[in-house]
């Protein structure tokens, strides 16, 4: 067993989980959507970035891509949570929250190509 | 992608993760943390304000509380995230600044800014490979012509020298073994203009490799090559090295030839040195028994051409068994009286002092000058520094391995044609070689002399392209006449014609030219400049071939159309 694979795998996994926790609910009602979870989302994702950087197989490479891509879309959608609470007069609306909550769908999304592809890795792996 | 990225990413993952997590921790530590507002009124920071709070604190000190003054509670977590985030600041600090002391990346990142200058070069090159006294002449040389090169040296000291060295132009250097394919590779070996290989390493067997990576990466590269074993050299000829340059063969090669046969001798100095001597003031190198001091690689080339042209030889060695002498030999360096005497230095009528060390070298002329003060005295050079003690030694002959190599080289650059000339001549006899020394006696006098080529064809010789499609029979005559006046002559001589696999040894001049042909003129560089006028403008050419000014497009057309207007009047009135 490989501590390193473990780790490796566990911020992975748990950048999926954590999104997902955060992605579920109605889409605009914010009671649905806590915004602890949506923080831990945005920091286990940039660990995950981290572990990834550097790799130079293929792989690695496309792991790397789908982090950076739940990066982006976590990122803009706390930027907007941020403005709709402190900058824009009409506070979090029901339009807003849609908004929030699409964008982590899409993070969503790239965690969980982020998974199959470290499954195929596994697949692959004989030993 | 770029590795070093790569690298910098991987070596800093520990400390960009640490840097992350304890953001992380403290930025939750201050939305958890309770508060009070200006009101009295408890509240909580949201990630907002911590994530403001924490990134203002992390990298400058002296900030507010803000947005309300903070409670007791807040204060002890802002002590613990303060020191935290300093500490993780510069364990990634020292960790960024010890990637880029790493020898493994500094390495990795020369290599990669040397390759990046190599693509870049956008003028034709030639990669050498060694940078040692051979190699910064040749440099120096190539510099001189605006030639660009790559350097590959084994050496960082040497490398370094080359900042000194000052080229004129800004010289892509490695230090890696350029023995090795991927080196070579690196260094431009496939890059579009990369004019040839130069290998002038220590190592007869890293010059070797040098030779085969880049025959069987790039056949069509001219590849030189250094050596100094027949049987290396051997070796490389076998794969087809376009030019093998052995600088002890060479000159053993010489010397025999001014003992043998000065007047070849002579016309060899004449076209390979520009400082050459004139005949008439050579001392005769006479025949008779030779005393050669050291048989190490130079020792032993040189008896071997001895043995060739039937001169004896004495040898002196001090130690017989490493070098594999032949029995008949007396023991010693050769810097005592005694063992010059032993070898009967009063008999002898010269002496080559060819050990690698300068000093014992001196040493020998200077004893064996007292002994015998009538021999001929003929001695290796090894270090370029020691050039002001040799020349007040007053030898006669003076071997500088590493200048002969370098003007041999340059040689081969310019005009290829020259050294299958130079070896073609050691082959006719004395009156031919009398004849042709008067000839150029004649043309230029006694001043030194340039070699150079000029090929028939399309894109080098256009003016003559354009005579040769109407049908003009070129003469080499037309090619040395004056542009001026074609009636004069100008004061060159054609030395050699390479047509097909033929070489013609001093063509005559009514020799009838076609494409393909290469031929290696003697004289003035500035004649050989309107020598290239006259074979590459188009009305040039026309002049010399015809003696009638060329017209341009369009008054050829102007006459033309009025001719064809004549003709169709004179057709309509008959």
């Amino acid at each position: 067993m490989n501590t390193e694979k473990v780790v490796f795998a566990f911020f992975i996994v748990l950048a999926l989980t954590v999104n997902f926790g955060f992605f579920l609910g109605d889409i605009d009602n914010i009671e649905h959507h806590a915004v602890y979870e949506l923080y831990a989302a945005i920091v286990i994702s940039f660990i995950a970035t981290a572990m990834k950087a550097g790799d130079r197989t293929y792989i690695g490479a496309v792991l790397l891509a789908t982090s950076l891509v739940a990066d982006l879309q976590l990122v803009v959608a706390a930027i907007d949570w941020g403005l709709a609470t402190h900058v824009r007069e009409e506070g979090l609306t029901p339009a807003t929250v849609a908004r929030i909550v699409s964008l982590s769908g899409g993070a969503l999304l790239a965690n969980v190509t982020s998974v199959i592809l470290l499954m195929i890795e596994a697949a692959v792996v004989r030993r | 992608m770029n590795s070093v990225l790569f690298i910098l990413l991987r070596r800093l993952r520990s400390p960009i993760i640490l840097l992350i997590s304890v953001y992380a921790v403290s930025i939750l530590g201050f939305v958890l943390v309770p508060g009070i507002d200006d009101q009295g009124n408890p509240w909580q920071m949201d990630f907002f304000h911590a994530f403001y709070f924490v990134s203002l604190m992390g990298t400058t000190i002296g900030f507010g509380e803000i947005p309300y003054e903070f409670t007791d509670a807040q204060r002890f977590w802002a002590l613990v995230c303060l020191y935290s985030t300093v500490v993780s600041w510069i364990v990634s600090v020292g960790a960024v600044l010890s990637v880029f002391r790493d020898d493994a990346f500094v390495r990795i990142m020369k290599r990669n800014r040397f390759e990046k200058q190599v693509l870049r070069i956008a003028e034709p090159f030639y990669l050498v490979c060694g940078y040692g006294e051979t190699g910064l002449l040749v440099l120096n040389k190539l510099a001189e012509r605006g030639v660009h090169a790559v350097i590959v040296e084994k050496q960082q000291e040497r490398i370094d020298t080359l900042e000194v060295d000052d080229l004129g132009f800004k010289v892509p250097s490695l230090c890696a073994d350029a023995s090795r394919p991927d080196v070579l590779q690196s260094a431009g070996l496939k890059h579009k203009h990369c004019i040839g290989v130069i290998a002038l390493t220590n190592s007869d067997h890293a010059n070797l490799a040098i030779s085969i990576a880049s025959k069987l990466i790039m056949p069509d590269r001219p590849v030189i090559s250094r050596t100094e074993s027949r049987d290396y050299a051997a070796n490389l000829d076998s794969f087809g090295t376009d030019h093998i340059v052995d600088p002890f063969e060479a000159f053993s090669n010489y010397l025999t030839m001014a003992i043998c046969s000065p007047y070849h001798h002579a016309l060899y100095d004449r076209l390979t040195n520009p400082n050459h001597r004139i005949v008439s003031e050579q001392k005769q190198n006479p025949k008779g028994r030779w005393i050669i001091c050291g048989f190490g690689r130079f020792g032993k080339a040189l008896r071997q051409q001895f043995i060739e042209h039937h001169i004896d030889a004495t040898i002196i060695e001090p130690n017989p068994l490493a070098t594999h002498a032949p029995d008949d030999i007396v023991i010693g360096i050769g810097t005592e009286a005694v063992t010059l005497c032993e070898a009967h230095i009063d008999g002898a009528v010269g002496i080559v002092a060819g050990t690698a060390d300068d000093a014992n070298n001196l040493s020998i002329i200077m004893t064996a000058k007292e002994l015998n003060p009538k021999l001929y005295t003929v001695a290796r050079q090894n270090e370029q520094a020691n050039g002001d003690t040799f020349d007040a030694a007053e030898i006669d002959m003076i071997m500088k391995p590493s200048i002969m190599m370098a003007n041999h080289i340059l040689a081969l650059i310019k005009t290829p044609l020259l050294v299958t000339f130079l070896n073609l001549m050691q082959k006719e006899k004395i009156e031919w070689i009398r004849l042709v020394s008067d000839y150029l006696t004649g043309l230029t006098g006694t001043k030194s002399l340039d070699c150079w080529s000029l090929t028939i064809s399309p894109w080098e010789t256009a003016g003559l392209n354009e005579a040769m499609k109407n049908k003009m029979d070129v003469l080499l005559n037309d090619l040395i006449a004056d542009p001026y006046n074609r009636d004069l002559k100008l004061p060159v001589m054609p030395l050699l014609l390479h047509r097909d696999d033929k070489f013609i040894m001093s063509p005559t001049l009514d020799y009838k030219l076609k494409m393909g042909d290469s031929i290696l003129f003697c004289g003035h560089y500035r004649d050989a400049d309107k020598m290239y006028w006259t074979a590459q403008d188009i009305p040039t050419a026309h002049y010399i071939l015809t003696g009638t000014n060329h017209n341009g497009y369009l008054a050829r057309w102007v006459a033309d159309f009025l001719s064809r207007n004549k003709k169709t009047i004179k057709s309509e009135q008959t």
